[in-house]
């Protein structure tokens, strides 16, 4: 149990090549941070750092109240669930799980009470003699888990673990990995690349581009405030629309429609974004209304989305599901107001 | 260019009726094989493939293996005269027959296997986190290109003596004089250090294959494995002994066997460098000598036969590892 901070923390391989650029993070003690980004955004590589398993360049990173950058990987006490697993392919689960605490030349007595409460946790118990070759990829992830969990460290690191797993079971491992987390109260570093995860797991979340942290927040305070073009984009999905508009005082003219913002902002051009569920097929007395030419109708049973042209700019709207529409057809569609944002278009940060 | 000449009559005949032969025999036995009932053919028509093989094994390995087992019971003019030839071997314990080349075939066994493994594993190990890896193995792996001969005559001038007042040619007897101003000794023809030195010379020879082969083992256990060891707390050492080295074992003991193999079959070195004198014989040189120096194919063949009944478990322990190997996969 610890607290981790990211201390104005650089990674450079040569000269050109920075690929973690002044990465300031503070993660609270049992805190269940996300960092999510597109590959190669460098979220990797600072897990990685915080791991030892890569050298820092510049600044520090702590874990509690200790500098850790020169600290060996095996001395930092924290626990890590790889992509692959990992699994020593010539020890049983048994032993995979007892390695860790067998390097702190725990007591056996210990050691073997601590695995099989982990793998009774964890739905392993029959399971200890077999070699990982001879389990499903859901049951290795577990043991990867596992040989994480019996340590008890400080920190718990997983780089996209859930990755190899099929859809379903990728499902209810994320639940299990949140009950796992209330558990054990211990801090979560997660690293992923997927935007569902991030929401649906993190207690916070830290988005990352190109080396860059872009944000960090509540999924909440991330999905309602975007803080430039990115994020907006990269969380939700149907992503964000996005219309081009300009912009004089609080009324920001798009294509096909004219919006009245909460606002005034001052005058120029820039992006629009509204969620897809800004625009429905209820249409309110007094807010915008435009008309969409629909290109693709995507029924979900729960939702369903259209997307289509609103003047020249692409849109994607949420509708009642029993709404009976058909690509082609034109359909009178409401926006909603309460959530509009508005992104410079030089800077590409927020405005709104 | 008569002689040419001559000869083209019978490349025409290798390079037409070689194929041709084949073509034949696989069309001709494939023919046989439709006559048979649907249900026989799968059966049937792998021993028509595996037959030609089968053929050459037995004429050229199992007929002259069982050969050699009846000239081992034979005295020089073809008189059956029992075990005499092996009592002639393996009598007079410690120091008669072959007993001095069994001994030394021991030696080797041990120390030539262990060593080359050790090395191998060593080197294979710290140049796998060097630099210029590549370059820096190439060189190991040099003395693998050298003939046996040329290696020991190599390190038969490493070995050489002068006399204390003569200027030390041997690069060996150098450093003893001049480094540690010691007496230079007779490497060679000295009972107490001749055979390691014969041994020395050919692990030389041969730790770049251990080493290359190893090595590939090596770079086969994933990044990841040794990086999940790191974070759970191991340390190089540990990492090695509880992760790299058991990953490794297969390979480690298909390089061991093949060394027991190369260790019993010992001969070039020994023959260029000592010729088996000086107490260094060995099992394969002995049995060249009897043939060809004492005239005698009876004891030559007695020691043929002890040899392969030497190796034979070796090869039975290497065939088992191999299927376990592929078992596993």
């Amino acid at each position: 149990m610890a607290s981790v901070t990211y201390d104005h923390v650089v990674k450079r391989y040569t000269a050109d090549v920075t690929v973690v650029k002044d990465f300031n993070v503070e993660i609270k003690d049992k805190e269940f941070m996300v960092l999510v980004g597109p590959s190669g955004c460098g979220k990797s590589t600072a897990l990685r750092m915080l791991a030892g398993l890569e050298q820092i360049s510049e600044g520090r990173i702590l874990i509690g109240d200790r500098m850790v950058n020169n600290v060996a990987a095996k001395d930092r006490d924290i626990a890590m669930v790889f992509q692959s697993y990992a699994l020593y392919p010539h020890m049983s689960v048994y032993d995979n799980m007892a390695f860790p605490l067998q390097m702190q030349h725990m007591k056996k007595s210990e050691i073997d009470t601590r695995v099989r409460n982990a793998s009774r946790i964890l739905g392993l118990d029959n399971f200890l003699k077999r070699k990982p070759r001879a389990l499903s990829g859901g049951q290795r992830q577990r043991v990867a888990l596992g040989r994480a969990i019996v340590r008890s460290p400080k920190v718990f690191l997983l780089d996209e673990p859930l990755s190899n797993l099929d859809a379903k079971l990728r499902g209810q491992t994320r639940v299990e990995l949140q009950k796992l987390h209330r558990d054990l109260q211990t801090t979560f570093i997660y690293v992923t690349h997927d935007q569902v995860e991030a929401m649906t797991m993190g207690d916070r979340i830290a988005i990352m581009n190109a080396g860059i942290l872009q944000q960090v927040g509540t999924p909440g305070e991330i999905y309602d405030h975007p803080a430039n073009l990115f994020v907006a984009g990269f969380i939700g999905t149907p992503t964000m629309n996005f219309v081009p508009a300009s912009v004089s005082d609080s009324t920001a003219k798009a294509s096909g429609f004219e919006v009245e913002l909460p606002k005034s902002l001052p005058s120029g051009k820039g992006t629009l974004g509204f969620r897809p569920e800004a625009v429905t097929d209820r249409v309110a007395e007094g807010s915008p209304q435009f008309e969409m030419k629909v290109d693709v109708v995507e029924r979900l049973g729960s939702d369903q989305f259209l997307y289509g042209q609103v003047g020249g700019d692409q849109v994607t709207a949420r509708v009642d599901p029993r709404m009976a529409v058909a690509p082609g057809d034109r359909v009178k569609l409401g926006l909603d107001t309460r959530s509009m944002h508005f992104f410079d278009a030089e800077s590409e940060q927020a405005l709104l | 260019m008569d002689l040419l000449i001559q000869d083209v009559p019978t490349l025409v005949f290798v390079v037409v009726a070689v194929p041709a032969v084949l073509a034949i025999y696989i069309v001709g036995t494939e023919y046989l094989v439709r006559l048979l009932p649907d249900k026989q053919r799968p059966r049937v028509r792998p021993w028509f493939w595996v037959g030609p093989a089968l053929l050459f094994v037995t004429a050229f390995l199992v007929l002259p293996a069982l050969g050699t087992v009846v000239t081992s019971l034979q005295d020089h003019d073809g008189n059956f005269i029992g075990l005499v030839n092996y009592q002639r071997q393996l009598g007079d314990f410690p120091t008669g027959g072959a007993w001095i080349a069994i001994r030394n075939n021991v030696y080797w066994l041990i120390l030539y296997t262990l060593f080359v493994l050790f090395f191998g594993l060593i080197l294979a190990v710290l140049f796998d986190r060097v630099r210029y890896e590549s370059i820096v193995k190439s060189f190991i792996f040099l003395p693998m290109a050298i003939s046996s001969v040329a290696l020991a005559v190599i390190w038969g001038f490493m070995y050489s003596y002068q006399p204390a007042d003569a200027p030390q040619t041997g690069t060996l007897n150098f450093i003893v004089v001049n480094v540690f101003h010691q007496a230079p000794k007779t490497w060679l023809s000295d009972p107490t250090v001749n055979n390691f030195a014969l041994i020395a010379a050919a692990i030389w020879g041969i730790t770049g294959f251990a080493m290359v082969i190893l090595s590939a083992a090596l770079k086969g256990i994933p990044g990841e494995l040794l990086e999940a060891a790191r974070v759970d707390g191991a340390g190089e050492l540990t990492i090695f002994r509880r992760v790299i080295f058991p990953l490794m074992m297969p390979t480690v003991v298909v390089v061991g066997t093949t060394l027991v193999i190369f260790a019993l079959k010992a001969f070039d070195v020994v023959y260029v460098m000592t010729a088996g004198n000086f107490q260094t014989d060995v099992l394969a040189n002995r049995m060249y000598k009897l043939l060809y120096q004492s005239d005698n194919p009876g004891g030559a063949s007695a020691v043929a036969i002890i040899l392969l009944i030497a190796v034979v478990p070796v090869l039975i322990f290497n065939l088992r590892q191999f299927r376990a190997v592929e078992a596993r996969r």
